[in-house]
């Protein structure tokens, strides 16, 4: 199962950090959201991100989860090259997990 | 005053008229905010007004104004913006002529003195860990994130339209709800409220449907006539974030908590000119269609420092692309990247950055091994200078002839790039002053 299938998700930017929220459609599939999504789980599904470079946050209120990522965005959006200079893709990229 | 009716008519300097028309003429609004600047807009204005004295200010400003002027000034809703940008006193003596033109009566205001970049030189650049007199002549800007006493002054001499530049995105909102219910500006529960009204309504659709929907898992109704969003605020801070009735889009839990946490990282604390926010226990309760309730929200006291973006010119950028389809796409996609890169080989340290991605297979996402129907080259690189950057264009668009079998729709581009850093600043070192009369700081 993909977390597409029990999560939703935006991706934010401010310089070169991105964050991505993810949060539950129904409280019953948190607890295993929060499971799953360990810093080090994200780090190794986006590829590229070192897990030390991760921060996650825990709003158990809103069944959300806001991850911070560093140096995601190759310099930020004023500089990097890359095509989605905001990173606004990142968080459908992090739904496709396998949970 | 037991409740402001504030609402959202920008989000980004290139958003859409009519829905804040809409809301200007059935919103029965108090304030009406214009956010439209984004990291860089203002590096950008800047150059603008370097070359000519009286722009450098929002370039959509005069539409939008015509646009909304009418039934603000018939309903009695004032306005909030920082298009002003790097000019927001020029800004102000174009919306006095349209205010005019227009047969209208309504006082205007320009907040100055975000612009602090003839005393960042010794200030350390986050990024760099240099000073930013490190960057010369290559330094164009440096605006201040100021927070909401310029605005809350210009509201209280009785501008109708208040016009900064550089100030926090949720001061703007924050700015009108401290003037109307006198909050103290040490009433870090209150202030760090506002701010999170400001936070939810400053990407206007972004909370209202918009940068939301996914086909048979997150539908939004009628996104095509998406309506902005305005916020019901009481006395303490707590709101109602809703939507007017006949618009599409949605506003409900969902959309509530993504916007919450857009752009936010630490929830506990959010930092903000004047207060240190905390969203980390707010709650979100749907309580009507297109109607959330927001209370939780919080506050600390501010750090006195304020965050500022320095605009720096760092090289020019050259870009090119091209499609590959059918048969072998991706293999000749991959040639084609090749060849550009030998070609350009030339120009050695020219080339201070290149990358080539495919899109369709790797650009904006991780990649995978299925074989796609189609797929488009794309070639970027940040060069010294503006001819190596327009050779990046050249040697893609002469793969048309010279490239792999079957390459088409060539496209090309090239631009200076002005990058952003960020520093610090204390807060008593930056000095705001609100102008209402035409000829005050001329």
């Amino acid at each position: 199962m993909k977390l597409h299938e029990i999560a939703h998700a935006r991706t934010g930017d401010k310089g070169d950090v991105s964050n991505i929220s993810v949060i539950a459609y129904r409280p019953e599939d948190w607890p295993r959201i929060v499971d799953a999504l360990t810093p080090d789980r994200v780090a190794a599904h986006m590829g590229g991100v070192a897990a030390e470079d991760v921060t996650r946050y825990v709003l158990p209120q809103l069944h959300a989860l806001n991850f911070v990522i560093r140096g995601a965005l190759k310099g930020g959006v004023t500089r990097s090259l890359a095509l989605d200079a905001h990173g606004k893709c990142l968080a459908s990229v992090l739904l496709d997990l396998e949970l | 005053m037991s409740m402001v009716r504030i609402g959202t008519g920008a989000g980004f300097q290139g958003d859409r008229i009519g829905p804040a028309v809409d809301l200007a003429e059935r919103g029965a609004l108090d304030f009406l905010v214009f956010e439209c600047l984004a990291e860089r807009t203002i590096a950008l204005a800047q150059q603008a007004r370097l070359a000519d004295p009286s722009a450098g200010f929002d370039p959509l400003l005069e539409r939008r104004m015509r646009a909304v002027l009418p039934a603000c000034a018939r309903n009695g809703t004032r306005i909030v913006t920082n298009m002003g940008a790097a000019n927001p006193r020029a800004a102000a003596e174009r919306t006095r002529a349209v205010v005019r033109e227009l047969g209208l009566t309504l006082s205007v205001a320009a907040v100055t003195g975000d612009d602090v970049l003839d005393r960042i030189g010794e200030c350390t650049l986050t990024e760099t860990g240099a000073p930013a007199r490190a960057l010369g002549a290559r330094l164009i800007s440096a605006n201040a994130y100021i927070g909401v006493s310029g605005i809350v002054e210009a509201l209280e001499a009785g501008a109708d339209i208040v016009i900064c530049g550089r100030a926090s995105d949720p001061a703007l909102f924050l700015a009108p709800l401290v003037y109307r219910f006198g909050w103290a500006m040490v009433d870090w529960e209150r202030l760090g409220r506002g701010t999170l009204v400001g936070h939810l309504l400053e990407c206007s659709a972004q909370i209202t449907g918009g940068y939301f929907a996914d086909p048979g898992v997150k539908d939004v109704p009628g996104l095509a006539e998406v309506g902005f969003p305005l916020a019901e605020v009481s006395e303490d801070g707590n709101a109602v974030i809703t939507k007017l009735p006949g618009t599409g889009g949605l506003v409900s839990r969902a959309t509530c908590t993504e916007q919450l946490l857009y752009e936010i990282h630490d929830p506990a604390r959010y930092l903000q000119p004047d207060v240190v926010a905390d969203f980390s226990r707010v709650e979100l309760e749907e309580i009507g269609p297109d109607r959330v309730r927001v209370t939780g929200g919080s506050g600390h006291t501010s750090t006195g420092q304020l965050k500022v973006s320095v605009g720096y010119r760092d090289g020019w950028r050259g870009e090119g692309q091209i499609s590959y389809a059918g048969a072998n796409c991706v293999a000749r996609g991959r040639l084609a990247a090749d060849l550009v890169r030998q070609r350009l080989s030339d120009l050695g340290d020219r080339i201070l950055e290149l990358r080539a991605d495919l899109i369709g297979l790797d650009a904006v996402g991780l990649g995978g091994t299925a074989q796609p129907s189609e797929v488009r080259l794309r070639v970027a690189a940040r060069c010294a200078d503006q001819e190596a950057a327009q050779r990046v264009g050249e040697e893609v668009e002469s793969l048309y002839l010279c490239g792999p079998a079957g390459g088409g729709g060539v496209s090309r581009a090239q631009r200076e790039i002005i990058a952003v850093a960020s520093t610090l600043l204390p807060a008593a070192s930056v000095t705001v002053q609100s102008a209402l009369s035409e000829t005050l700081g001329a």
